[in-house]
């Protein structure tokens, strides 16, 4: 699936939710399903600290895919943590330095993406970036 | 005048509307209250109809801008029951006058000295003070607060000499609630020739407050915490203090002679006030202590001591239940957290349910950190919360609680 399509399947599965509740439900499971990252990766080194949640992230590069893993101290940032891993990693750079994360938006998380949540999701989102554009740089070496 | 929260809360426009479609129940207070309409009318009404410059002008407008605002230094003065009005001096709240003070204090803290802070503190009368300590070496010391949010009295005592040129402490915490006995603190203090600090916060809200009786050298405070508008602050300097003290800033109305060569400065309370002042909200923050007096602040305590106790109550139902900060002496604020809970889940889904709290560290990083915590959620209370509220706050934890486990 290309993110895109990705991103169209998380918009399809909120749209059956009328209410915020089973929103939330929906991503507490997610945040609490995830062991998405090796234990190893959770340090001070791969900390993206926000004031109100902490946020683990771990990059690496399988062939010209950057695979991402990651976690998160909260389970609701977790949640949306495990979110954006689905529909980011296992592509590449070009393609999710080409992604505007838009769908969030979509599904009523924007204000999780807001700088002054201080959760850690807006820097997680800046470091995803910065990882994929230094594979990029990587891969046309 | 009887207390009828209907009728408190019909002043309070904000309070009447719906966010993520609920009603909005308000309880971040300690971070900023409301503004009732009598707060709101009188900022705008200065800017409708008085608007000028204080102090130099001779024209009409200038001289009514000037009487009403040296009025309500007067007013303000008489409320903390200052020995005189000279002693007010306008900050843009509470962050500014320690900060001034820390300025102006620089001389009298020589290398070797100590300033004696609680472990207690906000951020903004922390750092000031351990930034002096730094630029003049001299030595922070942190009196301590014990498991159930009480300082450790014993340690001031002990810790008392020569060599300490000041002690910080608030009057009420905002993360614990507790209302630390800043009477005696000052009476301790000045035994041992140690002038004093009250960084008064969170007090004006909710207690009465005479500089006088307490006796402190300084106390200060915002208006926007005691239902004034953001941008205006008190600090409270005796004149004994404040006139041997060297100016804060430089320019416009602390200037008394002034030519290429030399300068002589104003007198207080005009030498701490550089610049042009925030007349408005002066006179609005006058009008917010008159809000405040006329519904009174013993009634005001009475009624958000008894909200504290149904929430206290109610949240201890729900399992894993701890709350944060168990002085005896404690008002207004609630901080709480609940086993294997993220705060920041439990505030999310709160917000979901219409309900505004605080999570985090509530810029007190070292004594959240010192209980081992990495944050709590905090509800703190305003004479206009309702008990419907304090129900909905409550149904709200424990419906949020649900899902998260």
């Amino acid at each position: 699936m290309t993110i895109k399509e990705k991103e169209q399947s998380v918009m399809e599965e909120f749209s059956l939710f009328d209410d915020w509740m089973d929103k939330y439900a929906y991503l507490i499971e997610l945040g609490k399903e995830l062991p998405v990252i090796d234990e190893k990766y959770k340090d001070n080194q791969h900390l993206i600290s926000g004031c109100q949640s902490r946020v683990w992230l771990h990059a690496g590069l399988e062939e010209d895919k950057v695979v991402f893993t990651a976690d998160s101290d909260a389970v609701i940032t977790k949640g949306i943590v495990s979110l954006l891993i689905r529909v980011l990693s296992g592509h590449r750079p070009d393609e999710i330095l080409d992604t505007d994360m838009e769908f969030l938006e979509k599904i009523g998380l924007k204000e999780h993406l807001s700088p002054t949540r201080a959760n850690g999701l807006i820097s997680m989102v800046k470091q995803i970036q910065l990882y994929a554009k230094a594979f990029q740089i990587k891969l046309n070496q | 005048m009887p207390f009828s929260v209907e009728k408190i809360r019909a002043d309070f426009p904000v309070l009447n509307q719906k966010v993520h479609g609920k009603p909005l129940v308000y309880l971040d207070n300690a971070a900023t209250t409301q503004k009732p309409v009598q707060v709101i009318n009188r900022l705008s009404d200065y800017y409708r109809n008085e608007n000028s410059n204080v102090h130099r002008g001779v024209h009409l407008l200038s001289q009514k801008a000037t009487e009403d605002y040296e009025q309500a230094r007067t007013a303000i003065a008489n409320y903390i029951n200052a020995a005189e009005s000279k002693e007010i001096i306008f900050t843009r709240g509470t962050t500014e006058s320690v900060n001034l003070l820390a300025t102006v204090l620089e001389e009298w803290v020589q290398p070797g000295d100590v300033i004696l802070v609680s472990a207690m503190e906000h951020h903004s009368n922390l750092v000031p003070w351990q930034q002096l300590c730094r630029r003049r070496s001299a030595e922070l010391k942190i009196i301590p607060v014990d498991s159930k949010g009480i300082l450790d009295l014993e340690f001031l005592k002990k810790s008392l000499n020569p060599q300490v040129k000041l002690v910080a402490v608030n009057h009420i915490s905002n993360v614990l609630g507790t209302i630390n006995p800043v009477k005696e603190i000052v009476g301790l203090a000045h035994d041992a020739g140690v002038p004093v600090l009250i960084d008064g916060a969170q007090a004006l809200a909710h207690t009465k407050v005479d500089v006088q009786e307490i006796g402190a050298d300084f106390y200060a405070f915002s208006g926007h915490k005691v239902y004034a508008p953001m941008g205006i602050g008190v600090l409270y300097g005796r004149q004994t203090w404040m006139r041997r003290l060297p100016p804060y800033q430089y320019g416009g109305e602390m200037i008394d002679r002034v030519s290429f060569d030399e300068v002589t400065f104003n007198e207080l309370p005009y030498k701490y006030e550089a610049g042009t002042p925030n007349v408005g909200g002066v006179l609005a923050l006058e009008t917010a202590l008159q809000y405040v007096q006329k519904l009174g602040i013993e009634q005001i305590r009475k009624h958000e001591d008894l909200l504290l106790e149904k929430a206290t109550n109610q949240l201890l139902q729900v399992e894993g239940m701890k709350i944060i900060g168990k002085a005896p002496d404690k008002t207004a604020v609630l901080s709480f957290l609940v086993d294997g809970v993220h705060p920041y889940d439990l505030g999310t889904l709160l917000d979901q349910m219409g309900v505004a709290v605080r999570t985090g560290y509530h810029c007190a990083e070292p004594l959240i950190k010192q209980m081992g915590l990495s944050g709590t959620v905090r509800a703190s209370f305003a004479l206009y919360n309702s008990e419907e509220e304090v129900d909905v706050f409550t149904d709200a934890v424990k419906k949020a609680v649900n899902m998260l486990r």
